[in-house]
């Protein structure tokens, strides 16, 4: 037998660090080629580590939640003598030069196939429980010689398991009960059919308590993950970038007579329009005129990036968390197909397949709840971005029209802006223009 | 042909094999069943039921010779004679009635039977090279009980006279002299038919004692009445090979001189190995454990939706097991909730008298760190037995010392195979001393031993 080393290939974009997320192996267990040996977490996005040999795993460098750098050994994994053959052929010469050439075609093949499955990465997957299994069984009594004896007297009368008869123990496993938690009122404590009735009718939440009750209970969930990304990511931002926030009520009822008839008249094809798209086209008319927020702080370096291109980051709740996906070139986008890229990046998303490219390279971002937006909220900057556009929910609201009050749909806009970049006077003019886009709409598509 | 879809593939037709696929068929599961050669497998068709087959009728030829030399009770027959070929035919009748049982329970349980060498392709895909061509066959579940083989020693490989317990089971002449390698159950429930049938028999056991598994008080009666049959036993001796005229076997026996033991036959029971080559076994690539198939305590193997049962899996190779295996799995894939969860799994070795065990001996329970009390009654002291003539054996019964919860439960004696059933039921039930020292026993039989055991156990003895 051979050992080889895996080392945490580079998974590209500079990526110099990673998050180990998942081991879904552990050591002892035989894995596959192809088989996924950690799931590693970048910035933006879950990378899966598959194996590039058949082999038991013998060491693993770290555990969940550890960083790594790239090319660091994460695993070694013993062999079949054929797989390490090179070693032996060229050992003779020159061992460590084959050595290290073993290493650097592992690693390249690794390559290979983490190119492969880079495009779709899954969500993290639980580590398997036959892994615990099989873990257990490397400690079990060693193999049973290849000459066996005719046979054994008999099986194993295991004194310690609860005492119950067969018929007992069927009506445990029908009813999920673990047997070692009932207590036997039989003989020598034996389980009796009534033990086993009492202790189903006694389980579980569905028996009412008696008054209130306090709960002292205190969990402890270690934050690993996307979570502590995004952990850390908003402690960072928040630290860094002196938000102000401003908040301004907009007129959409034209908008939404708007949107409620393209809706109604559109082709067999097109996606049905949210409030998002006309908004994005409404963004890329206004930052002509104010590119300062169409930007990137470098503070760093001092540097800020202004791009020609609108990319705007959109919020989407996942169910591990919340992701900012990339609407590249918005400004060359028409509505429908801005309208087809949110929905496609949302699935991508929350089905764990989107890949690092979606999840970067936004220059200005725009979160909404939806119905769920509320009145005005705080949005954090998606740094080093310096702005960030909220929207909150749309609600039909008296409306002083210079004779009468009307009922009209409003939607308030709530805004941060890096105060760094940005100044008040500016972030307000910038507002003021969205405003007027939004609530005469068809200067979002005069002006394009 | 066409490809057939399925949801249960069972590969192999043995008692494992056909017990879960009439099982899942019952439970309205789409199955198919592949077996090469017969149904029933080794227990069917060359293993227990025709090996208990032929011990019947050298019983019988015995007993009819015991008769004629006037030691029986008073009953007298001429010289009794010996139709090997007549009791074959006897037994292969007996083989066949039973194979045709289990293909009608097949049947009305609406099992699809393939025969055909099924080799599978992966987890999911079987090939079956059948008389009329090649059928492929995908399943949701596969389910492996391809059995176990006979296997020999590397300087005595099966082939002219040396022979496996199938071929001992089919001899069209009886072999005068005969020597069996291995004292194991098979050997010796064999080579104890044989010598009652009047072939020369000879023992070769490597180990200090014939049935290493039993403790040496369990096997004593055994070994005496191996004595009195005339067999004679080798113990620690290394059978080396034939001769170089192939009608010999060279033992080295303990400390002794290079021996030749002619033989017309040489039977091997060394043991037996799970059934692994041929299958398609090797591509699934499969968790082993030694020579066995992994399986968790639903004999699910390493791969999903790949199941294994029976000799494959290992020790204990025994039909019983692999039957409970078989229903289990049925049960699982139909979607209810089993477990491999036995206290015991019996076992029984019908040489001359009988041994039944099942949990744990005495030296088990002692050296698992147990503290315990053990009752021991003898068949001497036994009406029945006496009635039956044979007072040889004793029923012992292993209990703990602290609440008297029965552990385990041996027997050695003449029909004590029909006990192990009531020794079983009282380890699944967690009966104690007192459970069984309270139940009334017939009188007069050999079971009312198992109550007096239990009795002297508690240190409450009636008959002794």
């Amino acid at each position: 037998m051979a050992e080889r080393v895996i080392k945490l290939p580079d998974i590209g974009e500079g990526v110099a660090e990673v998050e180990i997320a998942e081991l879904p192996v552990s050591v002892g267990e035989m894995v596959r080629e192809g088989d996924v040996l950690a799931s590693v977490l970048t910035d933006k996005a879950t990378v899966e580590i598959p194996s590039p040999t058949d082999g038991r795993v013998v060491w693993i460098g770290f555990e969940v939640g550890d960083k790594a750098a790239v090319g660091s050994r994460l695993m070694t994994l013993e062999v079949a003598e054929a797989a390490g053959e090179a070693k032996s052929d060229r050992g003779k010469a020159a061992p460590a030069a084959a050595e290290t050439a073993i290493a650097a075609s592992a690693e390249a093949q690794a390559q290979q196939l983490l190119a492969a499955t880079l495009a779709k990465s899954p969500p993290p997957v639980a580590p398997s429980a036959r892994g615990e299994a099989t873990a257990a069984q490397m400690t079990a009594p060693p193999p049973t010689p290849p000459m066996v004896r005719t046979t054994a007297p008999s099986g194993s009368a295991r004194p310690e398991r609860p005492l119950a008869s067969p018929a007992v123990r069927a009506r445990a496993r029908d009813a999920g009960v673990d047997l070692r938690f009932v207590k036997g009122s039989g003989p020598a404590g034996r389980i009796l059919h009534e033990d086993i009735e009492a202790y189903i009718a006694g389980r579980g939440e569905t028996r009412p308590a008696p008054g209130l009750v306090p709960n002292t209970s205190i969990e402890e969930i270690k934050v690993v993950g996307l979570r502590r990304k995004i952990a850390q990511r908003m402690q960072d931002t928040k630290r860094r970038v002196p938000h102000f926030s401003y908040i301004e009520e907009v007129d959409v009822t034209d908008l939404e007579a708007l949107r409620t008839d393209v809706n109604a008249n559109r082709k067999p094809g097109q996606p049905k329009l949210t409030v998002l798209p006309f908004l994005m086209r409404a963004l890329v008319v206004a930052l002509r005129d104010y590119p300062q927020l169409n930007t990137r702080y470098d503070d760093d370096t001092d540097v800020l990036h202004r791009y020609g291109g609108v990319h705007i980051g959109i919020a989407i709740q996942t169910p591990n968390g919340l992701m900012v996906a990339t609407v590249r070139h918005a400004e060359a986008r028409t509505i429908w197909d801005c309208a087809s890229e949110v929905q496609r990046l949302s699935e991508a998303a929350r089905s764990g397949t989107i890949s690092r490219e979606e999840l970067a390279g936004s220059t200005i971002t725009i979160t909404s709840l939806g119905p769920l937006g509320g009145l005005a909220s705080t949005p954090v900057i998606n740094a080093p971005e310096v702005a960030i556009i909220g929207v909150n929910k749309i609600a039909i609201r008296p409306v002083w029209r210079g004779t009468s009050f009307e009922p009209r749909k409003v939607m308030n806009l709530s805004s941060s802006f890096d105060h760094r970049i940005i100044d008040g006077w500016d972030a307000a003019q910038f507002i003021q223009r969205l405003r007027s886009l939004l609530e005469s709409p068809a200067k979002i598509f005069m002006e394009t | 042909m066409e490809p057939i879809s399925c949801t249960v593939l069972v590969l192999g037709g043995g008692p494992a094999g056909y017990v879960c696929a009439i099982r899942a068929g019952q439970l309205g599961l789409d199955v198919v069943l592949v077996e090469a050669r017969h149904l029933g497998g080794t227990c069917l068709n060359i293993g227990c039921i025709p090996s208990k087959a032929l011990i019947h009728a050298a019983d019988q030829f015995y007993l009819a010779r015991r008769f004629a030399a006037g030691t029986a009770p008073g009953v007298r027959v001429a010289e009794p004679t010996f139709d090997l070929p007549e009791t074959m035919a006897w037994k292969d009748g007996i083989v066949s009635k039973l194979r045709g049982g289990v293909f009608g329970l097949l049947r009305r349980a609406k099992v699809k039977v393939v025969t055909g060498t099924g080799v599978l392709r992966d987890g999911k895909t079987c090939l079956v090279e059948t008389e009329t061509g090649d059928q492929m066959i995908t399943a949701e579940h596969v389910v492996i009980a391809t059995g176990s083989e006979p296997v020999s020693l590397p300087n005595l490989p099966f082939g002219g006279p040396v022979v496996s317990s199938a071929e001992a089971l089919s001899f069209d002449t009886l072999p005068q002299r005969l020597v069996v390698v291995g004292g194991g159950y098979i050997g010796l429930e064999l080579g104890t038919a044989f010598a009652k049938l009047g072939s020369a028999v000879t023992v070769v056991e490597a180990t200090e004692r014939i049935l290493p598994q039993y403790d040496a008080e369990l096997t004593r009666p055994v070994l005496s009445r191996l004595e009195k049959l005339g067999v004679r036993v080798l113990l620690k001796a290394k059978a080396l090979g034939l001769d170089s005229a192939g009608t010999a076997l060279k033992v080295m026996p303990d400390g002794g001189e290079e021996e030749r033991i002619s033989a017309d036959k040489i039977l091997m029971t060394v043991g037996r190995r799970p059934r692994l080559e041929g299958y398609g076994l090797a591509e699934l690539d499969l968790e082993m454990n030694g020579t066995a198939i992994w399986i968790d305590d639903q004999c699910r193997t390493s791969m999903r939706n790949v199941w294994a049962i029976g000799d494959v899996t290992g020790e204990p190779m025994l039909e019983h097991r692999a039957v409970a295996q078989g229903e289990m799995v049925a049960e699982i894939i139909a979607g209810h909730k089993r477990s491999f969860d036995k206290v015991a799994i019996p076992a029984v070795c019908f040489t001359d008298p009988e041994i039944a065990s099942a949990g744990l001996s005495p030296d088990e329970a002692r050296s698992a760190g147990l503290p315990i009390k053990v009752g021991t009654f003898p068949f001497a002291a036994n009406g029945r037995a006496a009635t039956l003539g044979s007072e040889d054996g004793f029923v012992r019964i292993v209990a703990r010392t602290d609440n008297h919860v029965i552990l385990g439960i041996q027997a050695v004696g003449q029909g004590v195979s029909e006990l192990s059933g009531s020794f079983a039921l009282a380890l699944e039930m967690g009966a104690r001393l007192e459970d069984v020292a309270g139940t009334i026993h017939v009188h007069p039989t050999l079971s009312e031993c198992l109550r007096e055991a239990a009795a002297a156990a508690l240190g409450q003895p009636l008959h002794a």
